[in-house]
């Protein structure tokens, strides 16, 4: 819970004047009533885990066997070490590698599911015959569930499989190498650009007609509409959904596991390295991973709140007035 | 103003303070139910964690033993599919100290690692018939010469070959050396242009620290020797992983192997795009099939690994049944074991599944072999094999050796420098 | 429906109009324009081609599962039989999986509103830092989740159960639900309910009368986001439960093998993959209709 106080201290509430002290107050406990419920939730399921990892990645277990009986000896100390090992020696490179990986996925599919995802939506948002049907088939991308889409696309990119067919090609998608990255982000753009459409089609139902007639009237273009109206107006909707695909990139997991394989450098995540390190009983380790994760993960969304999104954190009510 | 806020920090605080005090209840009123270790007294109903029951085989033993033991009934947990799912399933269970799970089917390499940790209980040896076992199964189950799995199903690559090709090229034995392979190749080659040579798994996974180790062995070199020491930067593990490595340079191997695992080979194999293929015995049923599945049904047959110099070496497949520390009624845990490791029950279960069983005996029965014609050639293949490296730490000694090894198969490393590296890894890793 | 029908109009600008739902364009671009079309074509062809090799190679004889021919000939329906043996236990785990996916589904919009309305339209202090904490909780990898969330379970014997599943599905879900409903309500304007408690409603009924309503696309859309995670959950689902009568569609299909050791059930995977994606996409269809056009009171003509 280290960010609670990251973002927006609000400032409002002394700006807004002609409420009795007494409803305000009123108003404060309704809130944490109604919020309690969803903030209970998260502190049971997510805030203990967090806070049991964090404790986990400070302690440093060093593991030995004892010679006479076979069994594994441990003897831990409270340290920095597993975050200090995380930047040193061999480690560091591979640290550097998912690194990477992790980020330059974000980036590139981000951009390119929003620049799909507006697409679906401004196409989308146009009364036609056969609208629902073309709704739900975009849908389906979606729907499928990530473990499956990965073996529909393992298959697809296999040697002899379908893809190298139609491309009279013989790649092999899954050997280290651009096209193991390429692969990730082509199933990833595909399975998410959908979630971006359907956000940002949501967000044009809710733009009232009378915004697009008064465009109209001053005889604007549909380019310079989208640009000056209709973006800024789903813009809300629309960084809500990007930073939420931003945050699920960045703990990128099971696509280049079962597309690529878990061991693969050249699609390695930070995600990946931490299942790694656990799943080879390197608990503190894979916890210190989690957190610096969590804590980049943290930065970016910071940035990237700071940077398009304030009118969503919103500085009290009435932040669009 | 600071009241409000105060309030909304006491919701968090108070949630946090029941989450906090669960955890703490939860944890201290477990521990006192652990039982003794080494006690195989209590009598109750089990569970049996496993992967998947392909043929329905195992519901049926399981059946049997229920309905002849009313108060020691045995519920199925069938885990997922994938070996490593099913690993990290019951690491979980053990580390939550769940009594979930009684009995494990455990991969013979896990055994050190579940043994190590304490997760297993050490089962008494004489429990057991381990001398009618095949001594290389029977190994399996050791961890610091105690017994901590009963041997259960085993496994050992063999070379599928294409009879048909290599009798129309005139040679009439499968080929003994990996000169041999090669020498065979060219011929059957010439009038096959299409066909690939040779194949096994090679794909980044486990499968390529078996073929990467049945290299080294086969070379007459070792991976670890018998004291556990790594030795694999030797003369003779340089010729085995180069015979792969430079497999894939003259093209004996078709580069697509690289991505090969069982599944992706025995496609291949079966599409008739290889003439000889390292496989587990799996494959034997599936490519014989009739349904047109195969193109090479009653075209193949099986034969001895080869090696650098005379027969190669298998490593050792397989999996062994192991009981959780942590669980409940380890007496019933044990006699179930008996029984289903029992041999009559392991007859049952190679011909309803045609997974190989452990029993020496059971692979000279000419009634079987009747049924699976390459039993004498897997026990030879089971006999020789070489387990791999049994180190508590095997998962991080597998991915140094598939690291190594899949750099030096791709090119980015040589032979000497991969196996330099991988030396090093391996001797910090086991600590030698 | 009577719920969803909104207020009386209580001013004429631009409450009244909306509120009744008298129009709402969507027409953006020329109607008649072809490469509109050509665009639907597109979208439809790039998000359905891949599905479509499922289906096809669901459809496929196992004896040549692997042709790369487009057309499933011969097609059969082994593939799917095989998905729906009852040792598989495939039928109950679809149950399974709506439990738990729609339980999540109505808990998460019935907290998650609440909350989203606290957060768009009431005046509190703290509101940057819970928005903050709330999506601080989606930022942890979600692996290193499940051993502590296993002990929880473990220790008030939670294993095999429903909620096991549902209450780490709902906290996976409620931040997304809560910061997209939050920017959807505050997208309405406040004079809506201003007028309104004017005429004498309370923010609640306000609230429920006359932004709801408004919203309902982005409600909707937020809750088949929230459906089909819930119902693609896999890494706690297959944690905490060991029972098959309690087990979901996707642990069901994990649990898939072939037919010996090794073997790999890709085809019956795959007709799986359809099955599992098939009622959600019909499920869609048939509500998107009924519910969105419903609460926009016909809004497209």
């Amino acid at each position: 819970m280290t960010t609670t106080t990251s973002v927006d201290v609000p400032t409002t509430p002394e700006t807004k004047p002609g409420r009795p002290p007494g409803r305000r107050a009123g108003v404060a406990s309704f809130a944490a009533l109604l919020l309690s419920p969803s903030l209970l939730i998260l502190l049971l399921v997510i805030g203990y885990p967090i806070v049991s990892a964090l404790r986990l990645s400070f302690i440093k277990t060093v593991d030995g066997v004892d010679p006479d009986t076979g069994l594994v000896t441990h003897s831990s100390v409270f340290s920095l070490a597993n975050y200090i090992d995380i930047f040193r020696g061999d480690t560091a490179a591979a640290f550097r590698n998912a690194f990477w990986n992790t980020t330059t996925f974000t980036i590139v599919t981000v951009i390119i599911e929003t620049t799909i995802g507006v697409c679906m939506a401004l196409v989308m948002n146009k009364a036609f015959r056969g609208r629902g049907l073309v709704r739900a088939s975009i849908l389906v991308p979606w729907a499928i569930p990530t473990a499956m889409s990965a073996l529909l696309w393992r298959w697809i990119f296999s040697a002899d499989g379908v893809a190298n067919d139609l491309l009279r090609a013989n790649i092999l998608w899954t050997t280290e190498g651009f096209q193991a990255w390429l692969a990730v982000v082509i199933a990833d753009t595909w399975k998410t650009a959908p979630f971006i459409g359907l956000l940002v089609l949501a967000g044009l139902q809710i733009i009232p007609a009378e915004v697009y007639e008064a465009a109209k009237v001053d005889g604007s273009s549909a380019w310079r509409t989208f640009w000056r109206i209709t973006l800024p107006l789903v813009k809300p909707a629309l960084v809500v959904a990007v930073l939420f695909r931003m945050l699920d990139v960045l703990r990128m997991f099971d696509l280049p596991f079962v597309l690529i394989g878990p061991q693969k450098k050249s699609t390695q995540t930070l995600s990946l390295l931490a299942y790694n390190d656990m799943s080879n009983l390197h608990f503190g380790p894979a916890a210190a991973y989690a957190t610096v994760l969590f804590a980049y993960v943290a930065v970016v969304a910071y940035a990237f709140v700071r940077l398009l999104g304030a009118d969503i954190v919103g500085r009290g009510v009435g932040g669009g007035r | 103003m600071r009241g409000r806020r105060a309030s909304a920090v006491s919701v968090i605080a108070g949630a946090l303070g029941v989450v906090l005090t669960l955890g703490a209840c939860g944890g201290g009123s477990k521990s006192g139910s652990t039982p003794a270790a080494g006690t195989f007294d209590a009598k109750g109903p089990i569970t049996l964690a496993t992967g998947k029951d392909t043929s329905g085989y195992l519901q049926s033993a399981l059946d049997k033993w229920n309905s002849a033991h009313a108060s020691e009934q045995v519920r199925l947990i069938e885990l997922p599919e994938s070996a490593d799912q099913q690993r990290q399933q019951m690491i979980q269970n053990a580390q939550t100290k769940s009594d979930a799970y009684t009995i494990l089917n455990v991969d013979v390499v896990w055994t050190a690692e579940f043994a190590a940790n304490g997760w297993i209980e050490q089962l008494p040896a004489d429990k057991f018939p381990l001398d009618k076992i095949l001594k290389g199964p029977a190994s399996t189950g050791q961890y610091f010469n105690k017994l901590y799995a009963a041997p259960y199903l085993t496994d050992g690559g063999m070379l599928y070959y294409r009879k048909d090709l290599l009798d129309a090229a005139g040679i009439s034995s499968p080929p003994a050396s990996w000169d041999d392979l090669a020498a065979d190749c060219k011929k059957v080659q010439a009038s096959n242009p299409g066909v690939g040579c040779y194949a096994g798994q090679f794909e980044k996974y486990e499968g390529l620290t078996v073929n990467f180790s049945e290299a080294v062995d086969s070379a007459g070199g070792k991976v670890v020797d018998d004291s556990g020491k790594p030795v694999v930067n030797s003369p003779e593990a340089k010729k085995g992983l180069d015979f792969l490595v430079n497999g894939f340079k003259t093209g004996v191997i078709p580069k697509d192997a690289i991505t090969y695992k069982e599944e992706e080979g025995r496609r291949a194999f079966q599409d008739g795009k290889l003439i000889f293929h390292r496989q587990w015995p799996y494959q034997y049923k599936l490519a014989s099939a009739t349904d047109g599945s195969s193109k090479v049904t009653g075209k193949f047959a099986v034969a001895a690994l080869p090696g650098l110099s005379g027969a190669g070496k298998s490593s050792l497949g397989g999996h062994n049944l192991a009981i959780s520390k942590f669980a409940k009624n380890k007496g019933s845990a044990l006699a179930f074991i008996q029984f289903l490791t029992s041999e009559p029950e392991e007859k049952l279960h190679l011909q309803k599944t045609s997974e190989a069983p452990v029993y020496s005996e059971l692979y000279d029965d000419p009634e079987l072999i009747k049924q699976f014609p390459y039993l004498p050639i897997l026990k030879a293949s089971v006999n020789d094999a070489v387990a791999r490296p049994r180190v508590v730490k095997y998962g991080d000694a597998t991915t140094a050796i598939q690291e190594d090894a899949y750099a030096a198969l791709t090119g980015q490393k040589t032979t000497d420098d991969a196996l330099k590296d991988m030396q090093d890894k391996l001797t910090s890793i086991i600590g030698k | 429906m009577s719920q969803t029908m909104p207020a009386p109009p209580v001013t004429d600008k631009p409450v009244g109009k909306i509120a009744a739902g008298e129009k709402r364009k969507r027409s953006r671009i020329g109607d008649s324009s072809p490469w509109y079309y050509v665009g639907i074509a597109v979208i439809v062809v790039y998000c359905l081609a891949p599905f479509y090799w499922m289906v096809v190679s669901a459809l496929r004889r196992p004896s040549d599962q692997f042709s790369n021919s487009l057309l499933p000939i011969p097609a059969s329906l082994d593939n799917l039989k095989a998905a729906f043996s009852p040792s598989n236990g495939f039928a109950r785990g679809l149950l399974n999986s709506l439990i738990v996916a729609g339980s999540t589904t109505i808990i998460t919009l019935v907290i998650g509103i609440t909350a989203a309305y606290a957060l768009a339209r009431l005046d509190f202090r703290g509101k940057g830092a819970t928005l903050a904490a709330i999506i601080a909780t989606s930022m942890f990898p979600g692996i290193a989740v499940v051993v502590p969330i296993l002990q929880l379970w473990t220790n008030i014997g939670w294993i095999n159960t429903y909620q096991a599943m549902i209450i780490p599905s709902l906290s996976f879900a409620l931040p997304t639900a809560i910061w997209l409903l939050t920017a959807f309500f505050k997208q309405m304007p406040f004079e809506l309910e201003e007028a309104a408690q004017i005429d004498g409603c309370t923010p609640a009924q306000a609230f429920r009368r006359i932004i709801l309503p408004l919203a309902a696309p982005g409600v909707f859309t937020t809750a088949i986001l929230v459906f089909i995670a819930a119902w693609n959950e896999f890494i706690i689902a297959v944690s905490v439960v060991n029972k098959s009568e309690y087990k979901t569609a996707n642990v069901i299909v994990s649990q898939f093998t072939g037919q010996y050791q090794f073997q790999q059930p890709y085809g019956t995977q795959m007709a799986a993959g359809v099955v599992v994606t098939i009622p959600l996409v019909i499920a869609v269809l048939l509500f998107q209709r009924r519910i969105v056009e419903g609460l926009t009171a016909g809004g497209v003509k």
